[in-house]
């Protein structure tokens, strides 16, 4: 099999096929879901039947249409501080690879000041200072993120503004944010998409973590870390309640690691011109 | 003949690229070679030269595998050979030197236990039997204080000094083979003299046969007995070394030798006709941290003239390239650009000054951006410099390539689907793209084939005279000087030593430097290393008495 003109592994294709199914059951939850995520349909942590397929959970409400809303959260949010997390990333790092080395330090010290401090805690912190919500999970996990996209985009850049035809921009007279979108960004962009990838697990997981805290998603909304949390208990008389959304989590981040393992595979591989 | 060591019949080595298509990469070659024997293998990039230098090993890069055809190595088939056998032959029957002497040293060992390395690996001698012979071979190889020479560690020594350390590592095991590819192609002229002498000498009073790889057919020829010409894998021609280069019989080879001895140049005009100045560099010096690497240099280009600043690696000229563009403040000294005195910052100079100075680099490769398309490449600094509409700028882009000689449908290609020749082109386009009044090229044909270079050459002269631009040709390439310059300065250890209008500086009486660097550029005969060698021999004792 062939997508974009490169062969596609066998690695390959169960990745995207778990992503491909993941992301159209998320976004398809309303009209594919049997139940509503906050509707009571039976008895606390009922065992799976033809009504509910994967049976009840601690408040009797249907595992199944939870993990569809509750992916419907969970990924959107963590794709959204994948993406706000890159936006800030790549301009800093991009920055301070072609601006004057002063800007380059002072990004550089202040970042790794941030990446010094554990983010998880990080994170517990502000989100108990300024309170629990939505704007401020996203925009908290996101600069703790973008830290890690600030360093990969600096030194993919470092080695692009190097070049001869940086040079050539920057004799002609080219701005700096020239430069970084014409010039710099279409050449990093393979490392950098294998790093979205990475970092999107990485905010699936954090997103996860933080509402198993209880200081993420909010109930009644669904989401797989707070899904884990609520169910916890369940496990302590065999109940299978709060391994179901912790198994999409790791579905869903091994079908997007298989991904990015292909597409890093074909950017390391030379093509075009033989040497 | 008895005294055959190695017959190659009928190789053919095969590539497979990514996408599994299998390409022939070298076709029906037949040579042999005699103990004492040294033939030339020369061609153009990716004519194979290289690659049947490794076959002999039976070794092949990644991807590429020998596919037909008979190695013999002194009678013994060393396709059939197995692992163990061919262990055997590689490095102590037939040694390799490659071109890059710094990429192929370990830095983090010493040259005598890299010289060493060998003979051990291969039981042949204990390691005082090595080191003495390591020394033995330092001595032969002309290397200074050849007893503590091996002490020292790569980076200690200057590039001759280390390709013939290279070459005192292949001849370790007393090989019956070497194959020497470019092994003096990345040096300067005047330590390629050095080197080339010790290793002809080696390979003499050794008796070793040689595989000589290379492009400059000047070069093979000081060395070579028979020379073989190699094109796209096969070859076009095999010869004595003396009738290639004076009766060559097929018409690619009359055009290498042609390229190569340089066309007799046209008698330049006096310079008394030099036009108006465009660039004036008055003591000029620059540094880098505390070092000096430009010294209180003065030259001018004018109107319509070409500059060649001429030099060793090491010598400043690139430095004075990126003082004038602003690259790096200038210590002291003033430059002027058509009467005005040009800020010294690169952020300070106004778009026009920065229109009117453009460069052209050394690696087409790396002075194009592989994703932007000929028509961005071409269509910016139009757009960026004259605000042209859309519409306005295509039509111009259009021209500038019919300038160059491209045809339109290159507006969509990247720089990935052309040749070394065509992005070049794509470059000097580009530069001419600001309609400059000075272009500063930087070694820009040092990177391509002979024959390819010199259409380059052949079109920034008639660019020149289409429309009046200076040039500062920035080369270590006499020959190239020679053919395209009206003045020439002559750069050593950062300061101009001589300066002048060709005719002048390139004849008698030449400052010493013009004479060494003038002097040590092979020419196109076979005694040409013979000659210079006694010459400055002679000169070594007139000198002493």
């Amino acid at each position: 099999m062939n997508l974009l003109g490169h062969r596609l592994s066998v690695s390959a294709v169960v990745g995207l096929s778990i992503t491909a199914i993941n992301i159209a059951a998320v976004a398809l939850a309303p009209w594919i879901a049997p139940y509503g995520q906050a509707e009571l349909v039976g008895d606390v942590w009922a065992a799976p039947s033809a009504q509910s397929w994967l049976g009840l959970d601690n408040l009797g409400r249907d595992i199944l249409s939870r993990l569809l809303f509750g992916g419907r959260t969970s990924v959107t949010l963590a794709l959204l501080i994948t993406v706000l997390s890159f936006v800030i990333g790549i301009f800093l790092g991009f920055a301070a690879a072609t601006t004057r080395r002063w800007v380059d330090i002072a990004l550089s010290r202040m970042v790794d000041t941030l990446m010094a401090i554990p983010s998880l805690i990080m994170a517990l912190v502000v989100l108990s200072v300024l309170g629990t919500s939505l704007p401020v999970l996203v925009g908290t996990i996101a600069v703790l993120e973008a830290t890690r996209v600030f360093r990969v985009s600096r030194s993919v850049a470092m080695n692009i503004v190097v070049l001869d035809y940086v040079e050539a921009a920057r004799l002609r007279g080219e701005g700096l944010w020239w430069v970084m979108r014409r010039e710099v960004l279409p050449n990093a962009l393979p490392p950098l998409i294998a790093e979205f990838g990475l970092r999107f697990c990485f905010s699936l997981l954090f997103v996860a973590s933080l509402s198993f805290l209880g200081l993420g998603v909010q109930p009644p909304e669904a989401d797989w870390g707070s899904m884990v949390h609520d169910n916890a208990t369940a496990i302590n008389f065999g109940g299978i309640a709060p391994l179901l959304p912790a198994a999409a989590i790791a579905l869903l981040t091994i079908g997007v690691n298989l991904v990015v393992d292909w597409l890093l595979s074909i950017h390391g591989r030379a093509h075009g011109e033989g040497t | 003949m008895s005294d055959e060591i190695l017959r190659i019949a009928g190789l053919r080595i095969v590539a497979t690229t990514e996408n599994g298509e299998v390409k022939t990469l070298v076709e029906g070659i037949d040579l042999s070679l005699h103990r004492g024997e040294v033939l030339g293998l020369i061609g153009e990039s990716g004519a194979g030269k290289s690659t049947i230098g490794l076959a002999a090993l039976a070794y092949t890069r990644p991807a590429c595998a020998i596919a037909g055809g008979r190695i013999l190595f002194a009678g013994e088939d060393v396709r059939a050979m197995d692992r163990a056998g061919r262990r055997k032959l590689r490095g102590r029957r037939i040694a390799y030197v490659a071109q890059s002497a710094a990429a192929s040293f370990n830095p983090a060992k010493s040259l005598t236990q890299q010289v060493c390395e060998m003979p051990l690996r291969h039981r042949l001698m204990n390691r005082a039997a090595a080191k003495r012979q390591a020394i033995e071979l330092f001595r032969e190889l002309d290397l200074p204080s050849p007893e503590t020479f091996g002490k020292r560690y790569p980076h200690q020594v200057s590039g001759g000094q280390l390709q013939r350390a290279m070459v005192a590592m292949a001849m370790s095991c007393h090989p019956d083979i070497l194959i020497l590819d470019e092994p003096t192609t990345a040096l300067d002229v005047t330590t390629q003299i050095e080197v080339l002498a010790a290793i002809r000498e080696l390979i003499r009073v050794r008796r070793t046969a040689a595989l000589y790889i290379s492009h400059d057919l000047a070069v093979v020829a000081q060395v070579a007995q028979r020379i073989m010409v190699l094109r796209h894998g096969r070859m076009v021609e095999l010869g004595a070394a003396r009738q290639i280069l004076h009766e060559p019989q097929e018409d690619y080879t009359s055009r290498l030798v042609a390229v190569r001895a340089g066309t007799p140049v046209p008698p330049h005009e006096a310079a008394a006709s030099r036009g108006e100045a465009v660039l004036e560099l008055n003591g000029v010096s620059g540094a880098y941290g505390a070092v000096r690497v430009v010294k209180d240099v003065t030259i001018a280009v004018h109107r319509g003239e070409t500059v060649a600043l001429v030099g060793e690696s090491g010598s400043g000229k690139s430095t004075v390239a990126r003082l004038i563009c602003g690259l790096r403040p200038p210590v002291t000294g003033t430059i002027r650009f058509r009467g005005a005195v040009l800020p010294a910052q690169l952020s300070a100079r106004s778009r026009e000054q920065l229109r009117r100075i453009q460069m052209i680099y050394q690696m087409p490769d790396m002075a194009l951006n592989p994703r932007q398309r000929v028509a961005e490449i071409l269509g910016r600094p139009v757009s960026f410099y004259f605000g042209l509409s859309p519409d306005r700028t295509r039509r111009r882009v259009e021209e500038l390539l019919h300038l160059i000689d491209l045809p339109a449908n290159f507006l969509t290609r990247r720089p990935g689907e052309l040749s070394g020749g065509q992005k070049q082109r794509i470059c000097i386009a580009r530069a001419l793209a600001a309609e400059p009044d000075l272009i500063i090229c930087d070694e820009v044909t040092s990177a391509l084939d002979p024959l390819v270079a010199d259409e380059i050459l052949g079109l920034l002269g008639r660019l020149k005279r289409e429309t009046g631009i200076g040039y500062l040709f920035i080369t270590h390439d006499l020959g190239t000087v020679r053919r395209i310059a009206d003045r020439v300065a002559v750069m050593l250890q950062g300061a101009v030593v001589a300066e002048g209008p060709i005719a002048t500086v390139f004849a008698p009486p030449y400052h010493p430097y013009t004479e060494a660097l003038v002097s040590s550029v092979p020419e196109m005969r076979v005694d040409w290393l013979d000659d210079t060698l006694r010459r400055w021999n002679e000169r070594g004792k007139a000198e002493r008495l």
